[in-house]
């Protein structure tokens, strides 16, 4: 039996790291969406990300300086869709589109003379006692402080959505700019934001990918995570916590994945890799069919763009 | 300040204005890129977008090839602009077309050595069905489950990338030549290559169907009731519900239709300019024709001319990157700033700048 090579405490290790690039990008378009605003542009700021971080790590030699230049350049591209959308009322989904496909094309401009070259190492983070429990230890308190800070992160946009007066603002204005806008909300301040929140959280995601878990910069390297991403997003119904468990669910489809290639079953490797995308499309359509219609909980304002016309 | 009021009716003038401003912004910006990248600016600009035409040394060659270069992004951008009009986005048209070109080859190769003069017919009716095929998962699964098209549609072109590298290297691969990835050559096999209808003029089926493409979108979008629903349904959904249009069936027939025209470009490059079933086959131009049919308008005449220009800038990347050593993906990103120019310009065809004095009410 192929599986039973497989040790568990591996592959959940292997699971949360695998999990952790998509859950960063997918927080941060939560929190976009729930402003109203569809950002397709999730890929094109992962990889400007992913490009950004790995040259400014390597240039400084830390990795925290890369994962800040990543938020930085994350966000410097989500601001030109804010621009976009917000100031000059472009349709969002072509904007977005056009945020990926100048993002994919920079970036391999960047990165041309990065290729090849080994980034500075993330060292893993030191938890005592924890690291030495039997399996936990091995799969869950071994990691990088990255894993936890994102897990942090799922926590605080949770409460930040649910309890803080901003959150509510916040979904206000996703729910209803109008209204929201009647009541004396800056419905344009609040969605910039977010956006900017979102291509922050794109571009660290984006970074994981090239400076821990692969670690090399190469062109397009981030094939399509951004686009699962945004997939996750409808798959948590828009709530953070039903986002990290998709995280989750999908980092195992991966790993199991790459396991049953290095384990060499008899499929060729072509069809195995195409699991995670075949995958995230069967639950997109189980999330969004049927009585548990998901989409039910979408943002009421999500992708109309607002002019106040007073 | 300056204000933005909405305009009653959205601007004409700079609705066809706009797309020349984007192409101009661009070549500015780009100008302003290869300066940077150590390049001179001018020569750079006039290497992508003249010489390829003008220029007496490389025109005789790449003048040819900017309608072999062309024809798929038109073949493409048309079928995209009818489902981007109503609202439906398919922008998985690199997926389709490799999924065409898959079909087209494999009929191809199932024939193989064989002679025949129902052989290419039978390919192109293969690649737009294999085109037609891929788009209908994403319609297949909007229409009965609600699944947003943008995301399905697009994951499937990982998907289709996958297929292609297994079929390059296993089902497809030649037979006679050991180890290498990647079929046969279909140029060398008669009844089915893809051949110039015209010497050097760089003319094939594909050109073909691509006007014959163009002519029909453009009959359809404004002689028959079917382009009438599209226009309807997409600027307002509840009223075209009342005119009877049925949105499911809408959603069949726009991606239906994007997704065989993006097959038949696949199959008409692999049988011609591509030639064989290659792992690197797929070279963007199912992406790059979303870009072709905002700055055509989506209007399928508008969509010619985008086509020839952002084939143009094809063949003058490549012109820049033996001549300039420019980078390959200059292009990438020349393409990207000009669909984001085209965008942000777009606010004057349906917006007014005013200058108001004092503050805001």
């Amino acid at each position: 039996m192929i599986l039973g090579s497989i040790n568990p405490a591996v592959l959940m290790a292997a699971l949360m790291v695998a999990a952790t690039p998509i859950l960063l990008a997918a927080i941060g378009e939560l929190v976009v969406e729930k402003s109203g605003v569809l950002n397709l542009g999730v890929e094109g700021m992962m990889i400007m990300g992913a490009c950004v971080g790995f040259i400014v790590a390597v240039n400084s030699g830390s990795p925290f300086i890369g994962f800040i230049g990543a938020a930085l350049g994350g966000m410097a591209l989500s601001l030109l869709f804010a621009l976009l959308t917000q100031a000059l009322m472009t349709n969002q989904v072509a904007s977005g589109l056009a945020l990926t496909l100048f993002g994919l094309g920079l970036t391999a401009l960047l990165g041309q003379k990065y290729v090849g070259i080994t980034p500075p190492r993330t060292p893993k983070l030191d938890l005592g006692v924890l690291s030495d429990i039997p399996f936990l230890g091995r799969a869950v308190f071994s990691h990088d402080i990255v894993v936890y800070l994102t897990i942090a992160l799922v926590g605080a946009v949770w409460w930040f959505l649910k309890y803080s007066r901003a959150g509510m603002i916040l979904r206000a204005v996703g729910e209803n700019h109008d209204a929201a806008h009647g009541l004396g909300y800056h419905v344009k301040r609040v969605r910039v934001l977010a956006i900017m929140f979102g291509g922050a959280c794109a571009g660290l995601g984006g970074a994981y990918l090239s400076l821990i878990r692969v670690p090399q910069w190469t062109e397009g390297m981030t094939v399509g995570a951004g686009w699962i991403a945004l997939a996750l997003v409808v798959f948590a119904s828009w709530r953070p916590w039903r986002a990290m468990a998709g995280a989750y669910l999908f980092g195992g489809v991966v790993v199991l994945q790459l396991n049953l290639q290095a384990a060499g079953v008899r499929i060729p490797v072509e069809y195995l890799s195409m699991s995670p995308y075949l995958i995230t499309i069967a639950v997109l359509v189980v999330i969004s069919s049927g009585k548990a219609r998901g989409s039910l909980n979408a943002p009421g304002s999500l992708n109309r763009p607002f002019h106040a016309s007073s | 300040m300056i204000r933005l009021e909405k305009r009653k009716e959205p601007s004409k003038f700079w609705r066809i204005a706009n797309p020349f401003l984007a192409v101009a912004l661009t070549m500015l910006a780009g100008a302003a890129m290869f300066a940077m990248l150590g390049k001179d600016p001018v020569v750079a600009i006039r290497l992508i977008f003249f010489d390829p035409i003008f220029s007496e040394t490389f025109g005789s060659y790449s003048r040819p090839q900017l309608l072999t270069k062309s024809a798929p992004l038109i073949l493409i951008a048309v079928g995209l602009a009818i489902g981007f009009k109503a609202n439906i986005w398919n922008i998985g048209a690199e997926g389709q077309y490799i999924m065409g070109a898959l079909f087209g080859a494999g009929v191809a190769l199932a024939f193989f050595p064989a002679p025949g003069w129902y052989i290419f017919p039978l390919m192109v009716l293969a690649g737009a069905f294999g085109g037609f095929l891929w788009a209908m998962i994403p319609a297949i699964l909007k229409t009965r489950f609600n699944t947003n098209e943008i995301l399905v549609s697009l994951l499937l072109v990982y998907v289709a990338e996958r297929i292609l590298a297994a079929m390059a290297l296993g089902l497809m691969r030649n037979p006679d030549i050991a180890g290498f990835p990647g079929s046969r050559d279909l140029r060398r096999y008669e009844a089915a290559h893809n051949a110039e209808l015209f010497a050097n003029t760089g003319i094939h089926w594909g050109v073909v169907a691509a006007l014959i493409a163009v002519i029909f979108a453009y009959v359809m979008m404004t002689r028959h009731m079917l382009g009438f629903h599209v226009k309807l349904a997409g600027q307002a959904p509840r009223a075209a519900r009342f005119a009877g249009v049925a949105p499911a069936r809408l959603v069949i027939v726009c991606l239906g239709i994007s997704g065989a025209l993006a097959g038949l470009a696949g199959m008409f490059e692999v049988s011609g300019p591509g030639g064989q079933v290659r792992i690197e086959f797929a070279a963007g131009y199912g992406f790059t024709a979303i870009i072709v049919a905002f700055l055509g308008r989506l209007n399928p005449i508008g969509i010619v001319l985008a086509g020839l220009l952002l084939g143009l800038t094809y063949i003058g990347g490549e012109l820049g990157q033996m001549m300039l050593q420019l980078p390959g993906a200059a292009i990438q990103v020349f393409q990207g700033m000009l669909l984001f120019f085209l965008l942000a310009l777009d606010f004057q065809t349906n917006y007014r700048m005013r200058l108001t004095r004092g503050v805001r009410t």
